[in-house]
């Protein structure tokens, strides 16, 4: 009777959990996870909490009775050590064990740490958990001036909060436009209009050499050009990597994360991995890749949990992503890399457009900044293989359901 | 404390008890209602929360914003003039109940 464990109760792991029950897996299910909270939502961390939109209480996902309800073990606050393959044992903190016959890993990723002098002062925070929200959240409140390092998802999405918030923040980002490695540079340069116009510095091929600290405290960032940018509070936000260090210690498949399938299997096959910590084959971007999103941890979860039920269903979902800054939705579909034309739908000054990604002719992705209808339709366009012509989709006229209607007909 | 209750489309009822701020949709999936996703958290990314509010009490509610509406002119299921997105109905509620039913599923 030991059933199936599972490390990480985020996204990944409650919803591998939960799939795995719904599809009559009838034995024992245990979540093990490090945190102290109930499962919870991360995406509100970088805006609506830090804004006092949402309270803790508002963040928690499921409550301990549900887990009750679908009869799932909860262990809360205990970190899991070690992976045994071979007597399937997980060994965790206490010097407790768990057997199991089969083992989700759901670990998610972490923080790329900042490897520069004055990096361990207070006052230098990263932002991934509930906990690095709350100390965030103190801090800012008795803070004046923020240097953002990095120009990615969380580091757009603190600046434009900390500005809500009345605060001095500036920018530092290495490349040469913002979210480079997710957006085109349409996207990008609207980005960085919008941050300007709402007073933030974005220095754009600026890195910080170093921080500098008065009594122990965060005071100053030390620019590449010599320049020193006061600060009370340091965000560093530059990206994060897989927690797959307990996968590679019990010699499972790793490559820029735990390689699964497309059911969620690692190379040890009744160990699965599911969300941020593992590297799958994209059916829709032609490559192997790890994602960073609520979609990803919960589709590919699905898959797990079904496999782990006996059923089958593969990992195929187009990849989806969305943030909010100041009173812009950005949302994501599709993996943008590679194309070689773009189309632009809707008014970028007016800050209501989509643009849409093309890759020998076929569409592959599309950015949209507040227009959501774009999203939902291009999400089943892709994932449909239909490609709306350009001429289609430069007409605000022009709606997709046509496209999407015929293609279910022809399909009946 | 505000109650919210569930229709299925087979007649299924349940009620449900929401804190104050919760939303109609935290509400469901906290307690396992079926046919309500809410696979974004309320971000306004998904439409997997797509309920109707009972057509009596939805003079009663605030109106929809535009991003909501925006989101709700793409849902897959029938949208009707008492479809709402649930993650933006906080409780506590003008009415008490609020009775909301659940569409066909949405994907
Ligand atoms: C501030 C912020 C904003 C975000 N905004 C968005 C957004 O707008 N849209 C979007 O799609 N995504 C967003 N994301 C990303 C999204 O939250 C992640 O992709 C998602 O949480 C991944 O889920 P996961 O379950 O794979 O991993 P995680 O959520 O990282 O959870 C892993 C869990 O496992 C625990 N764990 C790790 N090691 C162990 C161990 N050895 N033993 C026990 N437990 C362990 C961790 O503590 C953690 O609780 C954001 C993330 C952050 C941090
Ligand atoms: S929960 Fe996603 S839009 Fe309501």
């Amino acid at each position: 009777m030991s059933g199936l464990v599972v490390i990480g109760a985020s996204y990944a792991g409650v919803q591998a959990s939960l799939t795995a029950r719904d599809s009559g897996y009838a034995e024992r299910i245990t979540i093990v996870a490090d945190e102290n909270s109930l499962p919870y939502q991360r995406p509100p961390l970088s805006k609506g909490f830090l804004l006092d939109l949402e309270s803790e209480e508002s963040l928690i996902l499921r409550d301990a009775g549900f887990f009750e309800k679908k009869g799932i073990d909860l262990v809360l606050g205990t970190r899991a050590l070690e992976i045994d393959t071979r007597s399937r044992k997980v060994l965790l903190s206490g010097s407790s064990e768990l057997a199991f016959d089969k083992l989700v890993i759901a670990t998610g990723s972490h923080a790329r740490q900042l490897p520069i002098n004055g990096a361990d002062l207070d006052g230098v925070c990263y932002l991934r958990s509930l906990h690095d929200a709350v100390d965030l959240k103190a801090r800012l409140h008795d803070a004046s001036e923020i240097v953002v390092i990095g120009g990615g998802f969380i580091g757009l999405e603190v600046a434009a909060s900390a500005t809500k918030l009345g605060k001095k923040v500036t920018i530092l980002e290495s490349a040469s436009r913002l979210l480079e490695r997710a957006v085109s540079p349409v996207v990008s340069e609207f980005l960085l209009d919008m941050h300007t116009q709402n007073g933030v510095d974005v220095l754009l091929e600026e890195t910080a050499v170093s921080i500098e600290g008065r009594n122990g405290r965060v005071a100053a960032v030390l620019c590449g050009n010599n320049r020193r940018i006061p600060a009370d509070i340091v965000l560093i936000g530059i990206g994060g990597l897989p927690n797959d260090q307990l996968a590679k210690s019990a010699d499972l498949k790793c490559t820029n994360g735990i390689v699964v399938d497309d059911h969620g299997r690692s190379s040890v096959s009744n160990i699965f991995a599911t969300g941020d910590c593992t590297s799958h084959y994209n059916v829709f971007a032609r490559e192997w890749l790890r994602l960073e999103s609520v979609q990803n941890a919960q589709d590919q979860a699905k898959a797990a949990g079904l496999a782990i039920a006996g059923d089958t269903g593969p990992y195929e979902s187009v990849p989806r992503f969305w943030s909010d800054q100041y009173d812009a939705k950005l949302q994501i579909v599709g993996i943008s890399r590679n194309f070689d034309s773009q189309v632009v739908r809707g008014s970028i000054e007016n800050g209501k457009f989509s643009v849409f990604y093309y890759r020998l002719g076929r569409l592959i992705a599309v950015d949209s900044i507040n227009r959501s209808g774009d999203q939902m339709a291009a999400r089943r366009l892709i994932a449909g293989g239909i490609s709306p012509s350009q001429e289609e989709v430069a007409d605000l006229s022009f709606d997709f359901k046509s496209l999407l209607k015929a293609a279910n007909s022809a399909g009946a | 404390m505000a109650h919210i209750k569930f229709v299925q489309r087979d007649g299924t009822e349940s009620v449900i008890e929401a804190g104050s701020g919760a939303s109609v949709m935290l509400a469901a999936v906290r307690n396992g209602i079926t046919g309500i996703e809410g696979e974004c958290g309320g971000c306004l990314d998904c439409a997997t929360c797509h309920v109707y509010v009972d057509e009596e009490q939805l003079s009663h509610l605030p109106a929809p914003k535009e991003d909501e509406l925006e989101l709700l002119g793409a849902v897959t299921a029938t949208r009707k003039p008492s479809s709402r997105l649930s993650c933006q109905l906080k409780a506590p509620f003008p009415v008490d109940p609020l009775t909301v039913y659940v569409p066909e599923t949405e994907t």
